[in-house]
């Protein structure tokens, strides 16, 4: 894997590790709290690499 | 918001759901693979990676299948899948792997050209994962892929793609696409690794001719064509006067643009001595305003609102109710494959390439395209060749 390629990965598992935090700590609104695991499917699928 | 805690369970749990239900589909599509029958003809099977460095252990690497005749000759090198969104070449490739026998020069067939753009689909596009052609036997599956490599063997894309060697600038993506990277070099980004082996297939092979089989929107004009630079376009207009009056098809000769790089019929012909030819036959399933992107509409070409606009003569190719079936196009692809081997033969009598059992447009309209393939199931193990 070129190294380019494994710093996009390092930055996609850094923008997981956010939203997921932001998961965590959000306590009031719902829509942001969909919101974020919405955003963090396509991140999650290319870690995984699976698409 | 009124117990945090169990809204965020619940949406974890919508959230899991989505993503397992999604990405195992998309999972298997990407591992899934198709049984190819090699046939009495093929002789050996080697990989694009024994060819240029970089590719093996990547999803790039991909079989390459040699037909070698008991007489010396020509040699014609086969691709498909360049585009694997364009299955009507693939089919055309699998079709005379299984059948053909080459009696005097060899055929080498790459038929998952652009692999890593076999295992890649479009589901923003709404495209299917699979499509199933009917067989003597049974129901044959493959998968559909996209146009362009998947951003899980190459990433990330550029913002734009300077072309290898004439710094030509293209869009972001092409960086992915194979008929934008010839001819490629060895150190380059991995779809250019791919293009740079199978120019070093041609140059050490010494290769005579080379096919790009394709397929194209109905509303694109370079269509239902052979493209061909200066160097093969003889050739090419022979064929394409031949099959009309002989085969009743149309298929016009397109002259390659000399402006416009990385292009297999433009690059194979000027890094090589090879004569590249590139086939397109249309494909309505690619074209954007029709209806949902179905099976059926990849399979029989049938779509109301490209019909509405044929008659508003908005088409490059003649289009009625029946479509633009998939029958009909890799009926082309074979007819016009086996007329530019007979010219080309005609021309260079020392270096003819004579190949048999290999149906023309006609058969293949009449018997399908399933017909010539055969059970994986009944075949021996030795010659199964999951791809």
């Amino acid at each position: 894997m070129p190294i380019i390629m494994i710093l996009y990965y390092l930055i996609t598992a850094y923008l997981v590790v956010l939203l997921v935090w932001n998961f965590i700590r959000e306590k009031k609104k719902i829509e942001e709290l969909a919101q974020y695991l919405l955003v963090l499917i396509p991140l999650v699928l290319r870690i995984l690499r699976i698409k | 918001m009124k117990r945090p805690g169990l809204v965020k369970a619940v949406l974890i749990f919508l959230f899991l759901a989505f993503l397992i239900q999604g990405g195992l589909r998309l999972y298997r599509h990407r591992h899934f693979d198709v049984s190819v029958v090699a046939g009495p003809g093929v002789t050996r099977v080697s990989r694009l990676s024994d060819f240029g460095p970089g590719l093996k252990g990547t999803m790039a690497d991909t079989l390459v299948y040699f037909m070698e005749g008991g007489e010396p000759g020509g040699k014609a090198i086969l691709m498909s899948n360049t585009h694997a969104n364009e299955p009507e070449g693939l089919l055309t490739t699998l079709l005379m792997l299984e059948n053909a026998v080459v009696e005097k020069g060899s055929l080498i067939i790459i038929p998952q050209f652009n692999h890593s753009a076999s295992r890649n689909t479009r589901p923003g596009d709404g495209y299917p994962l699979y499509f199933e052609i009917p067989t003597d036997w049974g129901r044959k599956t493959f998968r559909l892929g996209n146009r362009d490599a998947s951003p899980l063997d190459q990433w990330p894309d550029p913002d734009a793609y300077i072309h290898y060697p004439d710094r030509q600038l293209l869009s972001y993506i092409d960086v992915r696409n194979t008929n934008r990277t010839w001819p490629g070099r060895p150190n380059g980004p991995l779809m250019e690794k791919v293009t740079f082996a199978a120019m070093e297939i041609m140059r050490r092979e010494k290769v005579d001719v080379a096919i790009d089989i394709h397929g194209a929107e109905t509303m694109f004009p370079v269509t239902n064509c052979i493209v061909a630079p200066d160097k093969s376009i003889r050739i090419a207009t022979l064929a394409s006067l031949t099959v009309k009056a002989r085969e009743g098809f149309d298929n016009h000769v397109e002259p390659s643009p000399t402006g416009f790089r990385g292009l297999s019929h433009r690059e194979i012909g000027d890094y090589s001595d090879t004569l590249p030819f590139l086939l397109e036959a249309p494909i309505p399933f690619l074209d954007q305003p029709t209806g949902p992107k179905t099976e059926k509409l990849l399979l029989d070409g049938k779509d109301p609102f490209l019909l509405s606009l044929a008659q508003k003569k908005k088409l490059f190719v003649p289009y009625d109710a029946s479509g633009w079936p998939i029958e009909k196009r890799v009926g082309q692809h074979c007819s016009i494959i086996l007329e530019i081997l007979r010219q080309y033969s005609k021309k260079n009598p020392d270096r003819s390439i004579l190949a048999r059992d290999i149906p023309r447009y006609a058969e293949v309209i009449q018997n399908g395209v399933g017909h010539y393939f055969h059970d994986p199931a009944g075949a021996e193990k030795d010659c199964l060749y999951p791809n």
